[in-house]
């Protein structure tokens, strides 16, 4: 009874229904717009504290307007929306229950660390092709100063950054999950509906990187792995995808990715992409490896990604953010850094 | 760089079984894949600003002296002088700057303790005077405050006993 099934392999699900993505909404910091994704944003904020008093404040208004903006982008209301899920960096999720707690929408808070925009959108998938919601919107956000204070330095404090580290970005995504696209018709001919096909919940990976200063190198053995199960899980070669994107690898994270992809027959390396790389330009940004966070790959998804789908220059891509699941704690007390990603199937129609 | 310890491939990463031997290539692969900074860059520039911020302290000791001060006094004003322009130029988001520039040469002396300190007071003022700046002022100065205190400690049992022993 394989056809009833919507298990695929070994870890991935394949959507009978697969939800549309209606709108999706990106906010960004000043950093972030000045960057080669810029234009591409629905808003750029030059303040940082996002007219709010502390960096926590700044992120949760961040996350609100990323929400308002893609409910007002779905032609929506708030009440339209069934359920929330979403999650942040910081501390117990303080954005998202700050941010979004006046909107007054029962929300799903989710931890994955910057693999946070994959695993919403999975669960948010989940429940509106099960039919336990219509309309579902999936968020994050990550703001830069918020997330040097609770896992490195004070902003005043001076120090230099090794050449592995990458800039969490300052930005917030959301997307809206529907069972329908209602402007389908009207639409067709200039914009593809974009979809959900399916997707490859990723496993907790560790090869024992004790350096939080290099995250890319803690998470593309989790990126390494969700890749090849969903290859495997859907018995597709990496041409089927016209991009595989991941979250934050940055600069070294994507070498050693490649690297261990290879080393199971796949070639990624022609149509491969980072969020990461993409966010800056590290010759004139001062970047190093990329930019990183939860927000990194929701607004590049929201922004860039989409949108191309729509115009229908690409056909079918992996979304995989990648998660390093760091804890100011844990690693102190000698424990390495496991990484989590999760991989989103999303196409044009 | 650490030549004693051959190149691992991916390959030696991904065909290993062992978990503990799988971490010890796989670090190793990342060393061999992730860039550093310039050491020689770094020395010379963390030598040379190091060396202008001792010059601008000589220079204060120089002028507390020609007001008279005798030479702890001259000292003390040195200190007091250089953590105040420390602590202004953290306010003002220039210290940061330098340091990323000058790395060691803005962190060992007074300066970077001063800086250290000045950052956690600005960045966890908002969670207030008690639990944000009392608790975490000395988030990164805390332990150097401690085992600096410590190790004086040590070092005066050691002198008192030397002393008393008839060594010194």
């Amino acid at each position: 009874m394989e056809n009833n099934s919507k298990m695929c392999g070994k870890q991935s699900l394949l959507f009978a229904n697969p939800p549309y993505i209606i709108a999706g909404s990106s906010i960004a910091g000043k950093k972030e717009g000045e960057g080669p994704l810029g234009r591409y944003f629905d808003q750029v904020e030059e303040d940082p504290m996002f007219g709010g008093d502390t960096w926590e404040d700044a992120e949760s208004r961040m996350m609100r307007r990323a929400a308002d903006a893609a409910i007002e982008k779905a032609g929506l209301k708030k009440d339209d929306i069934r359920y929330m899920v979403g999650g942040d960096l910081l501390g117990q999720l303080i954005a998202t229950s700050f941010g979004i707690m006046d909107l007054e929408i029962p929300l799903f808070g989710v931890y994955g660390a910057c693999s946070t925009m994959g695993e919403s959108i999975a669960i948010g998938s989940v429940l509106v092709d099960g039919g336990y919601g219509d309309k579902v919107m999936a968020i994050t956000s990550s703001h830069f100063a918020g997330a040097e204070k609770q896992f490195r330095f004070p902003l005043a404090y001076g120090s230099q950054r090794p050449l592995a580290t990458s800039w969490t970005v300052t930005g917030s995504g959301a997307v809206i999950l529907d069972k329908d696209d209602n402007r389908k018709e009207e639409l067709q001919e200039k914009e593809a509906p974009v979809c959900v096909k399916g997707v490859t919940v990723g496993r907790i990976v560790d090869y024992g990187v004790k350096d939080s200063m290099n995250m890319g190198a803690c998470m593309a053995p989790s990126a390494y792995k969700t890749i090849a199960a969903n290859l495997n899980d859907l018995g597709v070669k990496p041409e089927y995808y016209d991009k595989i994107i991941t979250g934050d690898l940055g600069y070294i994270g994507k070498d050693i990715l490649i690297d261990l992809l290879k080393q199971e027959g796949y070639d990624i390396s022609k149509n491969y992409m980072d969020c990461g790389i993409e966010m800056f330009d590290k010759d004139t940004q001062d970047t190093h490896s990329g930019g990183s966070g939860c927000g990194c790959s929701a607004i590049t998804l929201t922004s860039y990604v989409i949108p191309k789908l729509r115009r229908r220059e690409w056909k079918r891509v992996l979304f995989v953010p990648t998660g390093a699941l760091l804890s100011t704690v844990s690693f102190n007390e000698g424990n390495s850094v496991p990484g989590i990603a999760h991989g989103v199937m999303i196409e044009g129609m | 760089m650490d030549n004693n310890k051959k190149q691992v491939s991916a390959a030696d990463v991904v065909k290993e079984q062992d978990k503990a031997k799988k971490a010890e290539k796989y670090n190793q692969y990342v060393k061999d894949k992730t860039p550093t900074h310039n050491k020689v860059l770094n020395f010379f520039n963390a030598y040379w600003v190091g060396g202008v911020i001792c010059i601008i302290g000589q220079a204060f000791n120089n002028y507390y002296t020609s007001l008279g001060c005798n030479k702890d006094q001259a000292s003390a004003y040195t200190a007091l002088s250089l953590i105040f322009l420390s602590v202004l130029l953290t306010g003002l988001n220039i210290y940061p700057k330098l340091a990323k520039f000058a790395g060691a040469g803005t962190v060992v002396p007074i300066t970077g303790f001063a800086n250290s300190v000045a950052a956690p007071a600005v960045e966890f003022k908002k969670e207030g005077q008690v639990f944000g700046i009392g608790c975490k002022i000395f988030t990164i100065a805390g332990p150097v405050i401690l085992y600096g205190v410590f190790s004086s400690w040590v070092l005066g049992v050691i002198y008192y006993i030397l002393m008393k022993t008839g060594v010194i």
